[in-house]
């Protein structure tokens, strides 16, 4: 389901297996785990990198195992629940203490673009893969912190109608002209991977504080940390 | 500590002298006393205020190791830039930083406060260093960069990644205004801008009002700080 591996300074968060990687409770329970270990273990220099195998990074929530509950209630309830369940992944990502990196291997939808769009620096492929919510084509409403990592993290309103209310399937290229990912200039899956891990070890070369820099982390999205309680846990001083 | 020159309708404020120009109790005074002055000239609601820097530095930041030799003046310090950058931000005239030299933390901080940066291209930097010498930054640094700085993905290079901003970075990022060759240039262009801004005629006292208006998520930041308050209101407005 999910894997945590060590390369040096690197931590490698893998969602391994050829499948949608869709978030369930229990996959959301194994990351979320796998997060905590890492932060555990994290040093001076630490960085993570999370990638997928595969044609998705992720395809967000688990819809199937919602409908699966057999009545209209049923599935709103395990909707309820994964929505509750899955932010926080989403704070332990944005109180990590060390630098963390998105290695976009295919598509990352709703929940799936939410984690990713969770990390410092996002990078995906260029030849395959696109950004999606699909909410708006789902009848689906967006979560209350769904709605407040759109404004904390894409700057325009153009880009930020394109994926909410257009719902557009956004390919890599578009991705970095709106301002969404960091970089495209990859044409493999090994190209995003080596990419983000040169990336990872110039940034653990800084050998930063992780208590620090999660602090400064919090203070750049305060609106968006306020909704995920989380707080600096360092007193800001001059 | 810093001097301040009149040229028509130019106050020319310099942060003097070859150092650093640490952002120390004393030199945030020296600065303070100089707006004061500004405020208080008859025509100084159709000015423009230039200020810059003698030397290598426009500002290294606070001054870090009186800190260390006295906890207290951390708090001193913080405070009287929270109340000097308030009182920049309420200033009735147009603001422009001629960035002359390297800008960190409270320094790059104190460029910003002003409506327009100009720096030079040949050397130097803006640099929020406090993520690589071990400090948070504060809320307040961090209501000014997200109001000055447009992109996520910028403000996340300035703060998270503290990254050395040229020019060249500072024009692409939205941060710096324009460019030039050598801090000579920069000052020229400095005062090329301000007496273009003074021609246009605009009332200093409306203008101070809107820059509060649209700058009012930094102030509420800031916190309210009665002394400048205060003086604020007495500096005699027009209203």
């Amino acid at each position: 389901m999910c894997t945590l591996e060590k390369r040096g300074d690197l931590f490698l968060l893998t969602l391994t297996g050829d499948d949608e990687h869709r978030f369930h409770p229990d996959t959301i329970s194994s990351v979320l785990s796998l997060l905590e270990q890492a932060k555990s273990q994290s040093t001076r220099g630490s960085v993570l990198i999370t990638t997928a195998h595969g044609k998705f990074f992720s395809n967000g929530f688990d819809l199937a195992w919602a409908q699966a509950a057999g009545s209209q209630t049923g599935a709103v309830n395990r909707m309820h629940q994964m929505v509750e369940s899955f932010k926080p992944v989403i704070a332990a990502l944005f109180d990590l203490p060390m630098p963390t990196i998105a290695a976009l291997n295919g598509h990352a939808a709703a929940s799936g673009l939410m984690f990713a769009l969770s990390h410092d620096y996002v990078f995906m492929r260029n030849d395959r893969g696109v950004l999606y919510m699909s909410e708006v084509d789902l009848g689906l409403p967006l979560p209350d912190y769904f709605a407040a990592m759109f404004a904390a993290k894409i700057g325009t309103s153009i880009a930020r109608r394109e994926l909410l209310l257009s719902g557009k399937k956004i390919k890599g290229e578009e991705a970095v002209a709106l301002g969404i990912v960091d970089s495209a200039a990859h044409d493999s899956v090994e190209g995003v991977v080596d990419a983000t891990v040169s990336l990872g070890q110039s940034l653990a070369a800084k050998k930063w504080n992780g208590e620090v820099y999660a602090s400064i982390r919090k203070s750049l999205y305060p609106g968006l940390c306020a909704m995920l309680s989380l707080t600096a846990k360092i007193a800001a001083s001059p | 500590m810093c001097t301040l020159e009149k040229r028509g309708q130019l106050f020319l404020l310099k942060l003097a002298g070859d150092g650093e120009h640490r952002l120390n109790p004393t030199l945030l005074d020296s600065i303070t006393s100089a707006i004061t002055q500004i405020r208080s000239d008859p025509s100084s609601s159709q000015s423009v205020l230039i200020t810059t820097s003698d030397g290598k530095f426009f500002s290294n930041g606070y001054d870090l190791a009186l800190a260390d030799s006295d906890p207290s003046l951390r708090v001193v310090m913080d405070s009287k830039l929270r109340s000097l950058v308030a009182d920049l931000i309420s200033l009735p005239m147009p603001t422009i930083a001629a960035v002359t030299g390297h800008a960190s933390a409270a320094g790059f901080v104190l460029a910003m406060s002003h409506d327009y940066v100009l720096m030079r291209r040949d050397r130097g930097f803006l640099y929020m260093s406090e993520l690589d010498i071990e400090l948070v930054i504060p809320p307040w640094f961090a209501a000014m960069i997200r109001m000055k700085i447009g992109s996520p993905a910028a403000r996340r290079d300035v703060m998270l990644t503290a990254e050395k901003v040229t020019a060249e970075r500072g024009l692409e990022m939205g941060i710096v205004d324009s460019s030039y060759g050598s801090a000579a240039e920069t000052v020229e262009g400095a005062v090329k801008l301000g007496e273009e801004l003074v021609r246009r005629g605009v009332d200093g006292h409306v203008y101070g009002g809107m820059r509060e208006a649209l700058l009012k998520q930094v102030l509420h930041t800031i916190g309210s700080n009665e002394s400048v308050s205060n003086r604020m209101r007495n500096s005699g407005s027009k209203l």
